[in-house]
């Protein structure tokens, strides 16, 4: 802090304008890490396994819409793509996954980033290196919601308030439906589960389908503020555990918490280091909190004591 | 016993000089510049071999490593010391010998470190951030430690990516050639390529050498023991956290010398030396070798570096690695070349013998 506070004319940029953009601009990528922090919790509640393609659900629900775009309304591009990416969620869980027989952690890291690299090699051959992103939902980059001094885009309110529903129907699946509950009672006791009568394979399988859906509208509402590009999923992945282990792996509640934190801290970063350095500062506080609380921060010690760290 | 465990060395020693010899005489020495690349590369893989299928311990973060060296002794080798030639640390460097003078591309004399002084700060440094991250990484398990490994290689590469003085994205260029002795040098000049192809698979051999000994020591079978369970070990005496670490330490100072080295050869290091996909390729091939099959690994490295490199994969190179690493760990996550295999191969070829033999 030191070095930041000598730099000259810093304290006349520490107004309060600045202060609110950039803890618009933190939220609004917190949102998105926090969406990919649940998409692996879902999975990783359902199966024990982190799925490190987790990113290119993201990637590709953004890389679909736009191109379907091209052919359809915007509406329908969106939900087109977000049904894309649950088939194939459902087809990496159902081709890769399903019948290997208790494999060993060390395998399932390996066999999920060989699909992370393969979707993004196969972006790359589809949509070549050009960065692209879908049109601002309402009005375009230029038009301003003013509240105050606080100048917001109109899809910064997009990304918040699809992921606040997003995260309310989700809370609503697994509270109130059949297979909601399906889904936690197997995450709880995979084999009383399995004595209850439910298939738990199937549950898995859902679980990619739910993770790569949310991942995908998620990538389609925020691209047109961050954009996207065949490997922008790399970068979400490592942000989106980052959130997840901040907030004690599993939970998803204390995950958007985490997101949040870790957007806004990442956003005033910039103003001590370089921007270049934003992504050294989110992984440095991965690195920290797996070194010092692996459990977390919002995270029970003594439940984590019960998983393989 | 001994005998045996020098047999293989012997065998890869000869080969090295039968495709050598192989290249002259079918008029392919153009192939030499990619083969003495692969045994740079192969540096980096029997290292990480070493971590990932003696000590069992995954690090998705090597190329962080390959690159530390690489990068530190670019920048030790072209950074121009003559501004601060009056500086007195500068001075003592100077009169010890420590520096060179070089003319750079423009005929103007550049004053940078000697490559050997270099070399030592390159893996010294490498060193002491190995200790620094392996210290506390290792302390991880499963996809916490795969992360945290993970996430150092990113950092490294968006340092070098970020950084203005390690050439942001261009990288480093022009990095002299490295005189390990007298008429023995590192650089990528065709009229030494000969030379340099030994140097590397030389260095390559020592390498075997040293790990194929270390396998068969105390500290392999310690080694092995905590792969196979590391509670048991740690209850037999075996100081596994010290071990674990030591192991890292060492395969780190394998990538990052591999680094040093192809630096030199090339004339430059870029960050995508630096990338998570270098990273995962290295894994990737550990895992085609049989993560504890040293010569397996190292065969393997041969192979896919070699056409990696010749250009074979196009623009599929990424996604060629992406594919094998799939197929091999839902199909053979024990690896291709495994023990098993050959003696499964030689037990159906005897049964079918058998077989027809009563059929007869």
């Amino acid at each position: 802090m030191a070095g930041a506070l000598s730099r000259p004319g810093l304290l006349y940029h520490m107004n309060i304008e600045l202060l609110s953009q950039y803890l618009v601009a933190g939220l609004t990528y917190g949102t998105i890490y926090a969406i990919v922090a649940i998409g692996f919790n879902i999975i990783y509640n359902a199966t024990g396994i982190i799925n490190f393609a987790q990113g290119e659900f993201v990637m590709l629900g953004g890389m679909i819409a736009v191109s379907l775009h091209h052919i359809m309304p915007l509406p329908a591009a969106i939900l087109a793509a977000v049904l894309m990416a649950m088939i194939i969620g459902a087809l990496i869980e159902i081709i890769f996954i399903r019948w290997l027989v208790s494999p060993s952690v060390l395998r399932m890291i390996i066999i999920t980033i060989g699909i992370s690299i393969f979707i993004r090699e196969a972006a790359l051959h589809i949509w070549g290196e050009s960065v692209r992103a879908l049109p601002y939902f309402t009005g375009t980059e230029v038009t301003v919601i003013s509240i105050g001094d606080v100048h917001i885009s109109p899809q910064v309110l997009w990304v918040t308030g699809t992921s606040a529903v997003m995260v309310a129907l989700l809370t609503f699946f697994f509270s109130y439906t059949l297979l909601g509950k399906q889904m936690r009672a197997c995450a709880a006791n995979r084999d009383a589960a399995r004595l209850c009568g439910i298939s738990t394979a199937n549950m898995v399988t859902l679980s990619f389908v739910l993770s790569a859906g949310i991942g995908a509208l998620a990538g389609c509402v925020v691209s047109p503020i961050t954009y996207v590009q065949y490997d922008s999923g790399t970068g979400l992945a490592i942000k989106g555990f980052t959130v997840a282990i901040l907030g004690g792996l599993g939970n998803s509640t204390a995950a958007i918490a985490a997101g949040l934190v870790l957007g806004i801290l990442e956003s005033f970063s910039v103003w001590v280091l370089p921007t270049a350095f934003k992504d050294v500062v989110s992984i440095s506080i991965l690195l920290l909190i797996l070194f010092v609380r692996p459990s977390g921060i919002f995270g029970s010690v003594e439940a984590s004591r019960l998983k393989e760290f | 016993m001994v005998r045996s465990r020098y047999i293989p060395v012997a065998l890869f020693a000869f080969s090295i000089i039968a495709v050598q010899l192989l290249t002259a005489l079918t008029d392919r020495a153009q192939f030499l510049t990619q083969l003495t690349m692969t045994g740079y590369y192969s540096l980096v893989i029997i290292g990480l071999c070493m971590l990932i299928g003696y000590a069992g311990q995954i690090s998705l973060g090597h190329a962080g490593f390959f690159a530390i060296g690489g990068y530190a002794s670019a920048f030790l080798t072209t950074y121009n010391l003559a501004p601060h030639k009056e500086k007195p640390v500068i001075s003592i460097f100077a009169k010890t010998g420590l520096l060179l003078n070089v003319q750079d591309l423009y005929g103007g004399d550049t004053l940078v470190f000697n490559p050997w002084l270099a070399c030592i700060a390159a893996v010294a440094v490498t060193v002491l951030i190995a200790y620094v991250i392996g210290g506390p990484v290792l302390k991880l398990k499963g996809h916490y430690l795969a992360m945290a490994t993970l996430g150092f290689g990113t950092i490294v590469y968006k340092v070098v990516l970020g950084t203005s003085f390690f050439g942001a994205a261009d990288g480093l260029s022009d990095i002299p050639g490295f005189r390990l002795l007298p008429g023995l040098e590192v650089s990528g000049k065709t009229s030494i390529r000969i030379q340099n192809y030994y140097i590397s698979w030389g260095m390559v051999l020592l390498g075997m050498l040293l790990l194929t000994n270390l396998i068969n020591s105390r500290v392999g079978r310690a080694l092995r023991s905590i792969h196979s369970a590391e509670d048991a070990a740690n209850a037999m005496g075996i100081n596994t956290g010290r071990y674990k670490l030591n192991i890292f330490v060492l395969s780190a100072v394998f990538a990052a010398l591999g680094g040093v080295f192809l630096t030199h050869y090339n004339g430059g290091i870029g960050p995508s030396e630096a990338s998570i996909m270098k990273s995962v390729r290295y894994v990737a091939i550990v895992a085609i070798g049989g993560m504890a099959n040293l010569w397996g690994a190292l065969s393997m490295g041969i192979i896919l570096n070699f056409l990696s490199l010749r250009g074979y994969f196009g623009s599929y190179d990424d996604a060629v690695f992406g594919v094998i690493l799939i197929l091999i760990m839902l199909f053979a996550p024990e690896g291709l070349l495994r023990r098993e295999v050959f003696r499964g191969a030689k037990k159906w070829l005897s049964g079918r013998g058998k077989a027809e033999g009563q059929k007869a």
